[in-house]
């Protein structure tokens, strides 16, 4: 037996009894995060392919989403920081070992191109757009800038393809980077919270389309997503099975703890398997509302993100 | 030049006065402490064995806190010792989650705060306030690259450990057994 307890009566907070430091914006950044990678890595792979008018969704229609994601989890993050005048503090250095100093910098460069990626198109997609809002009459400039952004599209979709990546894998690293998290510390997390994000991608996608080939072929590309997702949480596992004394613990939480329902019901079965047959139901030529599937997917996401955020912090060495 | 602070835990009674001394030298707010005692009991009865012992920051060689900080607030000076800029420091939390010892905290004004191994007494040449107000004396702390320092000289002459080991992190406070 061995029983360690605070005689001093340690009682900091947000640390003790268990840590408390990210709360749900760190959840709900790392989900909206993974989907904007999701969503402007299709869209610039599409575009490169020279598929824009087959499935306009991926390409056009839903970069309206990325903007208006990543301006929200942008500002959850900043709402999470504990001394925000000091923000700025984050883009007068790059340090290469931390994973949020990455972030940090990947943001900088993604975000005004998901705006001008979706500003170029918006002409295309509201054609109304000019004549309502004032703006474009009083700013002569802006028509120059959308046909620069237009002409140099291709460029863009170029860079997006790279920095979508490590957007989406980043939010993992930056929980497996933390060798005092057990659960966190797991090398598969980098890869599995990418192809979540490129999973969720689709299935937004398919939510906001109204053609059917294009819901067929994300249907088709989340099926896939879905199935390495499914086999890198098995990977996950294996890897706590075979790890050390603190894995095996932090494991516990997912395998047989407080979180067993909310994984495994809510994030594999509901997220992930129910959707996967779904859509499969859908490819072998049945009719399946494929807003259930999609929305189950988003939905499962943002549940697992709150998971792994929430469950790893309560693993830790000591005490 | 590299500081470490050696504990004896046999002569340790787990007064906190440590506790107070930090708190009181550094001005620590109210429910908050950059060090703590803990109690450990281990064994089955009649056979029970009592550690106590006076923990804080580990000023690690290999510090998480250090390389996960985005802004590098939390940096290493001479003698090892970890700190944090409070005028860099974001409160982002990450090197609150990096510390296997959980020994940082978000101070009520924002930034990150930890043991400094009482920095700015070193460089008047004055002990850590932990070590100097321990009445049994079982606090040490000193110079490990001189081989000849209180320190390394306790370290070579007794059994000792220290947290954590498996977290790689390298720590420099030393628990004789």
């Amino acid at each position: 037996m061995q029983e360690e307890l605070f005689t001093s009566g340690r009682h900091i907070p947000h640390i003790d009894p268990s840590l408390e430091i990210w709360h749900w914006p760190i959840s709900l950044y790392l989900f909206l995060g993974g989907l904007s990678a999701g969503l402007l890595f299709f869209a610039a792979l599409f575009y490169i392919l020279g598929k824009d008018k087959e499935y306009p969704t991926a390409v056009k229609i839903a970069s309206i989403v990325p903007p208006i994601a990543l301006s929200l989890g942008l500002l959850a993050l900043v709402y999470d920081l504990t001394h925000k005048l000091y923000t700025w503090q984050l883009y007068m250095t790059f340090r290469i070992e931390s994973p949020m100093s990455w972030g940090a910098w990947v943001l900088l460069i993604v975000t005004p191109l998901s705006f001008l990626w979706t500003f170029s198109y918006y002409r295309e997609i509201y054609p109304r757009l000019e004549q309502k809002l004032q703006v474009f009459k009083k700013f002569k400039f802006l028509t120059n800038v959308e046909k620069f952004v237009q002409e140099n599209r291709i460029y863009m979709a170029y860079v997006l393809i790279p920095l979508t990546l490590v957007l989406g894998i980043y939010t993992g690293i930056l929980l497996s980077a933390f060798n005092a998290r057990p659960l966190w510390n797991n090398a598969i997390l980098g890869p599995l919270f990418l192809v979540s994000g490129l999973s969720t991608g689709a299935a937004a996608i398919i939510l906001l389309s109204k053609n059917k080939k294009e819901k067929h072929m994300f249907g088709k590309i989340d099926l896939v997503l879905i199935i390495i997702e499914l086999a890198l949480i098995v990977h996950m596992i294996m890897g706590y099975y075979a790890g050390s004394q603190v894995q095996l613990e932090a494991m516990q939480l997912l395998v047989g703890g407080e979180f067993t329902l909310i994984f495994f019901g809510f994030v594999v079965i509901l997220g992930l398997i129910i959707p996967a047959i779904l859509e499969l139901i859908e490819l072998i030529g049945y009719k399946v509302p494929s807003m259930v599937p999609a929305l189950l997917v988003l939905l499962g996401g943002l549940i697992f993100r709150f998971v792994m955020v929430e469950a790893g912090q309560l693993t830790r060495f000591l005490y | 030049m590299r500081y470490a602070m050696v504990i004896d835990t046999l002569k340790c009674v787990g007064c906190s006065d440590c506790v107070v001394a930090c708190q009181t030298e550094n001005d620590v707010p109210i429910g908050y402490c950059r060090d703590w005692i803990t109690e450990t009991v281990s064994g089955t009865y009649p056979n029970l064995d009592l550690e106590l012992k006076s923990e804080r920051c580990n000023h690690c060689d290999n510090a998480p806190c250090v390389r996960c900080c985005p802004t590098g607030a939390s940096h290493i000076v001479d003698g090892g010792i970890v700190l944090v800029t409070p005028e860099e420091c974001i409160g982002c939390g990450a090197c609150i989650e990096s510390c296997p010892y959980d020994a940082r905290y978000q101070h009520p004004d924002g930034y990150v705060d930890k043991c400094t191994f009482c920095h700015h007494r070193l460089e008047k040449g004055q002990l850590p306030a932990c070590v100097s107000v321990c009445p049994t004396k079982c606090m040490y702390f000193g110079d490990l690259d001189n081989p000849n320092s209180e320190v390394s000289q306790l370290l070579k002459n007794r059994k000792y450990k220290t947290l954590a080991p498996e977290a790689g992190t390298d720590p420099h406070v030393f628990y004789l057994t």
